[in-house]
Formats: structure tokens, C-alpha cells, sequence
């Protein structure tokens, strides 16, 4: 019986950590979206917000020198990652410390340091350059596993097609995970393909497809340690699908209500991975009210100081204008 | 250029280069379509799978988006590859990997990331391949911040631009020219390399700077030849690369000839020759005595037959007429 017990002991640690981890891709978005509003921020933002559990459950099964490919809804995975929050604001301020020092912005950053191979603005084409990142571990022979981020958007798209099949029959270490959130910008999935389970794909490419609640950050993280484990052990790539929702528009300035009903959007909040984790880690006794709030005050802290530290932040020189280029 | 050396051809110069560079960096993939066993659509990469081969020689299915998008992934993560679209037309299925993400990729990462790839293609008109298998855009390139674009004409240039362009940082378009495989020239035994942005002054001359690149040059030193006899004495220069370019080379020319003429396989408008007459214009105007002139595809789609096809891209005879008319004004 001692067995069980200590399963349940990690995983309530493991939800603990999540949860924290959650709740800053939450209050980040969240400030950027306030920021947005306010007129501080330039270019265009597409936010995470309802969508956490994927990012958090899939990357806190991996190590530093892995890798992951992210999408235009990318904050979540810089941050799940362990890209600093300030770096990654500063980054959207179009600052000097920004992760592309304020040369990329929201959908072009990249943070190598902490194994960030960056967000996308085009959809589809990080999940040929994520299998090729894959191709370059496998040859070094360095143990990174590589994970690819995106939307059910992208699974139309000529870019998924190849690169899962070249990933699958070279036997890569990456995980191709997608996000299925059911709209890509306001196009419903059930409007694009026939054929709406993209885990189910999987079989004509002859790699295994698993599907996952993806408001659940537990499932995501066991479904995803398995996928992870087998990739890094050599046993090739894996698909996952997550079901989840965003709660906002598909960028800042999309209310989000033209092509979705308020009562779905509501179904969809009413199984918010954060309120599920909370819920969970009390009910458990793992932490009590009390705990749950300092944990609040400690993330709620560290969006603030992110935003004076990316407020702070010099502009980029003009002179600098030409660096980099080659 | 040195004189000694074996005669070989502009294809057994690239696979020398390739096998060098191979042994020398043992972290150099190549990526493409019947490149392994079967050595190349060109004969381009004959002999190689045998020393290198699977995991270094990687045969890909007809996926040129997705091959690219790999071999630039796998540039991006520290593993120099090369990825080989065959016919360049190809690579207008991967196009947006190589404009969007390879081109892009170290500015947008503020130079932290850079993508060592090298992206191999056969331009030009060959025997009525027809206009899906003749383009010459290489020009497209040329106008993406980010892409070193390489043009050999030579035997001797293939060897020496081939391994310069497997030490770049970053990304670099090879771009060779499927009439010129068969082409024999001298190539040293030693190991050489070329800078880019090294034009090559092909013959000197005093009358008239003709420039050219691939295929092109040919044409313009079989002109100049014939010029030589009419008594008309043409500087023939090669810019070799396109980005970068030896500007300083070429406007030196023009200063001293006073004339410039450029042949281009590529459609004249927003070419690369309307460049080369804009760098004219701009840094040598009071010099030239003419106004610069150039010599281009006709701009339709590749003909498949024989006949239209000669018409539209430049020849010998065109260049001699057209040199005949700047040199009477």
C-alpha cells in the first residue's frame, strides 16, 4: 500500500509546482493584456490565457538542454520553459534586454540560453524546424529532447504534414504537441477537416497519437513524461493532442464572440486549469487557503517587478539598426 | 587563378568540395532528394554516400518544405547542413523557410541564433527543360536581408565559393547553372578558397566593362573574343556573389572603361542588373560616356521549344550587336 501513497505524495508536489508555474503564465498575460489595452505595448499579441496547463505540464518534464519550438501564442512556452518573465516582457516592450534585445517582439523570440528556440508568426513552420532540431540531437547524440508546440491550426498545413513524417521515419527525439483549442484565429476545426482528432492522424504516419485533457495539468504531465521518456530513450516521436480553449480573442483587439457563444466560453472556463488545481491541492490538504494566497502574493510579485524592470529597460540604439542582419 | 592543376568538371568540383569539407567538419549533413545512392539528379553528389553515408547523406521523399524547414532546424540547434532542392525551382516549394525563417533568424534573435545552412539549387535554361525547370531567380534572394547568395561560373569558382559558403555563419543560397555541369576547367590540387564578394575580373579591357554572372560569362568572353577582332577591347567581370558583392571591383571598372553592360538570364525588371545600372548611375554617372545598357531574359515564361526558347535568353551575337550600337554613339 506504500506505494499509491507516495504516487500521490509527488504528483501533489508536482501540482503544487504547477500550479505556481500556471498562475505566472496567467498574471502575465493577463498584465500584458492590461498593458496592451493601455497603449504601452507595440505589435500585436496573441495570448495564452486558459491554455496553461499544456505549456506547464508538457515542459515541466523537461530538462535545461532541451528544446522547444513555440507558435504566435507563445509567452506560455517561454515562460513554462524557464525564460525569466522580465526578459520575456521586456522582450514585448521592444526593449534592450528583451530575450532579441527589442529586434523580435511577441512572435519572434528566442531565448537559447534557456533552450527557447523561439516563437513563430507563421503557422506550421516551426514544426519542420523543431523535427530539425531533433535531427540535430540525434546526430550529436546529445540527449536533448525537442518539443513542438502548435495549434490545431497548423495540422492542415503542408509544414505538419512533412516534417511529422520526416520525424517519424528518421525516429527523432521530439514530441509534436498540439494545442487544439478548437478555432484557428475564427475558423472552427469541425469547418476545416473531416476528420477533428488530430490524435487520430497519428496512425497514418505510423507514430503513436494520444489524446489528453489539456485543462488538466496532471494528465497533460503524465501523458507527456511518457512521450518525453520514450523520445529521449530512442524510441522516436510521439503526438499529443490537448484538448483545450482560449478564453480571449485570438489577438488582443478580437473580442473572440463572433464565431464562439458565451455559454462556451463559459463551459470552457468552468474547467480552468487553475481553479481545478486549487481546488485539488485543498481538497487534498496539500495547502490550505492561506498557503495558496502567499503563493498569489510571491507570483503577483514577480509580474510586477517584470513590468518595472521592462518599463526601465533602454530602447534599443538606432544606430544598432544594421547588427545582426548576417 | 592558378594554372596548375587537373582538368574537371563543374560538377566534380562541387563533389570535391562536398568531400573536403565533409571530412574536415564531421558535423555537416546533407539533406535532399536521391542525393544518397543515387548520387545526385546531377551526378552532384557522386561518390559521397560511400564515405558518408546514411546518416550524413539523408535521401528525403519529395517534401522540399519540409526538408528545408528541417535542415534549417537542425542549423539552428549547431549542426551545419546542407539542404539540396535539386532543380532551384524546387526551393519555391520551402520558400518561406528560407525567406521567413532562415533569413530572418539572427536578426530576429539578435544574433544569438544563426542557422548554418547552405541551400543548393541548379538554375537556367538546359535543352528545353521547360518553365518549370528553368527559372533563374536568384535575384529574390539577393533582395532578403539575411541571404548570402553564390553564383560559380567555373569549375575553379564551384571548388573554392563551395567551401567559403560551408564556413559561413549563417545562411548562403548556392546557386549553380545546370548548362554548366558538363563544363571542364582547371581545378588546383591544393586546397583553395574564395572570399565572397570577390568579383573576378575574367579579362581585362579598356573599351567596355561587360559584367556577367554563371552561364552569362561564357557568352561575354565568347563576345569579347569576337570584339577583340573588331578591335572593340571588353572588360568581362564576374561578381561570383551577388550578397555580397565587390562593389568597389565593379565601379572601378566602369570608371576606367566609361561603359557598362551587364547580361543577366533573368528578366530585366527589378533584376539584378537593374541593380548593377542603379550602381552605376549612382557612383560612376560622370564617368561613363554611354548610358549603361543591359542584356537580359525576355520577360515570358521559359518556351519549350528550341527556337523560342534561343530568342528569349541572351546570346553571343545579341551582345556583340548591342556592344556595336553603345560603341557608335
Amino acid at each position: 500500500m506504500a506505494k499509491p501513497s507516495l504516487a500521490r505524495k509527488v504528483d501533489h508536489k508536482l501540482l503544487l509546482n504547477a500550479y505556481r508555474k500556471m498562475l505566472e503564465l496567467r498574471l502575465f498575460e493577463l498584465k500584458v493584456q492590461e498593458l496592451y489595452r493601455n497603449a504601452r505595448l507595440p505589435g500585436f499579441v496573441h495570448l495564452y490565457v486558459g491554455e496553461e496547463a499544456v505549456a506547464v505540464g508538457v515542459c515541466m518534464n523537461l530538462i535545461d538542454k532541451d528544446l522547444v519550438f513555440s507558435t504566435h501564442r507563445g509567452h506560455g512556452h517561454a515562460l513554462a520553459k524557464g525564460v525569466p518573465a522580465d526578459v520575456v516582457l521586456a522582450e514585448l516592450w521592444g526593449k534592450v534586454t528583451g530575450s532579441s534585445g527589442g529586434r523580435g517582439g511577441s512572435m519572434h523570440m528566442y531565448a537559447p540560453e534557456w533552450g527557447f528556440m523561439g516563437t513563430n508568426g507563421i503557422v506550421g513552420a516551426p514544426i519542420p524546424l523543431a523535427t530539425g532540431g531533433a535531427l540535430s540531437a540525434k546526430l550529436r547524440q546529445n540527449g536533448q529532447v525537442v518539443v513542438s508546440f502548435f495549434g490545431e491550426g497548423a495540422v492542415n498545413s503542408g509544414s505538419f504534414h512533412e516534417a511529422v513524417n520526416m520525424g517519424t521515419v528518421w525516429d527523432l527525439p521530439v514530441v509534436y504537441v498540439c494545442e487544439n483549442n478548437l478555432y484557428a484565429t475564427e475558423m472552427a476545426f469541425s469547418r476545416a477537416t473531416k476528420n477533428t482528432s488530430v490524435a487520430r492522424r497519428a496512425e497514418s504516419y505510423g507514430l503513436p497519437g494520444v489524446e489528453v485533457d489539456g485543462q488538466d495539468v496532471l494528465a497533460v504531465h503524465r501523458v507527456a513524461k511518457t512521450a518525453i521518456d520514450r523520445a529521449r530513450a530512442g524510441g522516436g516521436p510521439t503526438l499529443i493532442e490537448c484538448k483545450t480553449y482560449r478564453y480571449v480573442g485570438h489577438h488582443e483587439g478580437d473580442p473572440g464572440t463572433d464565431y464562439r457563444t458565451r455559454e462556451e466560453v463559459q463551459h470552457w472556463k468552468e474547467q480552468d486549469p487553475l481553479k481545478r488545481a486549487r481546488k485539488s491541492l485543498i481538497e487534498s490538504a496539500v495547502a490550505d487557503e492561506g498557503k495558496l494566497q502567499a503563493v498569489d502574493q510571491e507570483v503577483e510579485r514577480l509580474i510586477d517587478q517584470a513590468v518595472e524592470f521592462a518599463e526601465k529597460s533602454p530602447e534599443p540604439s538606432p544606430d544598432s539598426i544594421d547588427e545582426h542582419v548576417f | 587563378m592558378s594554372e596548375q592543376g587537373r582538368t574537371i568538371t563543374y560538377t566534380d568540383a562541387g563533389v570535391e568540395a562536398l568531400r573536403e569539407e565533409m571530412r574536415r567538419d564531421e558535423s555537416i549533413v546533407y539533406i535532399g532528394q536521391g542525393i544518397g545512392p543515387r548520387g545526385g539528379n546531377f551526378r552532384q553528389t557522386r561518390g559521397l554516400w560511400k564515405e558518408f553515408g546514411d546518416h550524413r547523406l539523408r535521401d528525403t521523399g519529395i517534401c522540399e518544405l519540409g526538408a528545408t524547414g528541417v535542415a534549417i532546424g537542425a542549423a539552428m540547434a549547431g549542426t551545419r547542413t546542407i539542404v539540396d532542392e535539386v532543380f532551384l525551382d524546387f526551393a519555391l516549394e520551402a520558400i518561406t523557410q528560407i525567406i521567413q525563417q532562415a533569413a530572418n533568424i539572427s536578426y530576429m534573435s539578435n544574433g544569438k541564433i544563426k542557422a548554418p545552412v547552405l541551400i543548393r539549387g541548379a538554375m537556367g535554361s538546359v535543352r528545353s527543360a521547360g518553365a518549370h525547370h528553368s527559372h533563374t531567380f536568384y535575384n529574390w534572394f539577393a533582395n532578403t536581408p539575411g541571404l548570402k547568395v553564390v553564383l560559380p561560373a567555373t569549375p575553379y569558382d564551384v571548388k573554392g565559393l563551395f567551401k567559403t559558403a560551408l564556413r559561413e555563419p549563417g545562411p548562403v543560397v548556392f546557386i549553380e547553372h545546370k548548362s554548366l555541369y558538363n563544363t571542364k576547367g582547371i581545378v588546383p590540387e591544393e586546397e583553395y578558397l574564395i572570399p565572397l564578394g570577390d568579383a573576378h575580373t575574367v579579362r581585362e579591357g579598356q573599351d567596355l566593362t561587360i559584367i556577367a554572372m554563371s552561364r552569362m560569362v561564357d557568352l561575354a568572353v565568347k563576345a569579347a573574343d569576337l570584339l577583340a577582332e573588331q578591335g572593340i577591347s571588353a572588360e568581362v567581370i564576374d561578381p561570383r556573389s551577388i550578397v555580397p558583392l565587390d562593389r568597389k571591383k565593379i565601379t572601378n571598372s566602369i570608371k576606367k572603361t566609361g561603359r557598362l553592360m551587364v547580361i543577366d538570364e533573368s528578366p530585366s525588371y527589378c533584376s539584378f542588373a537593374a541593380e548593377l545600372l542603379a550602381i552605376a548611375v549612382e557612383d560612376c554617372f560622370d564617368d561613363m560616356h554611354v548610358n549603361p545598357k543591359r542584356i537580359c531574359s525576355l520577360p515570358v515564361p521559359n518556351p519549350f521549344s528550341p527556337v523560342l526558347e534561343n530568342r528569349m535568353i541572351p546570346s553571343v551575337d545579341r551582345i556583340v550587336n548591342e556592344v556595336h550600337l553603345m560603341m557608335n554613339k
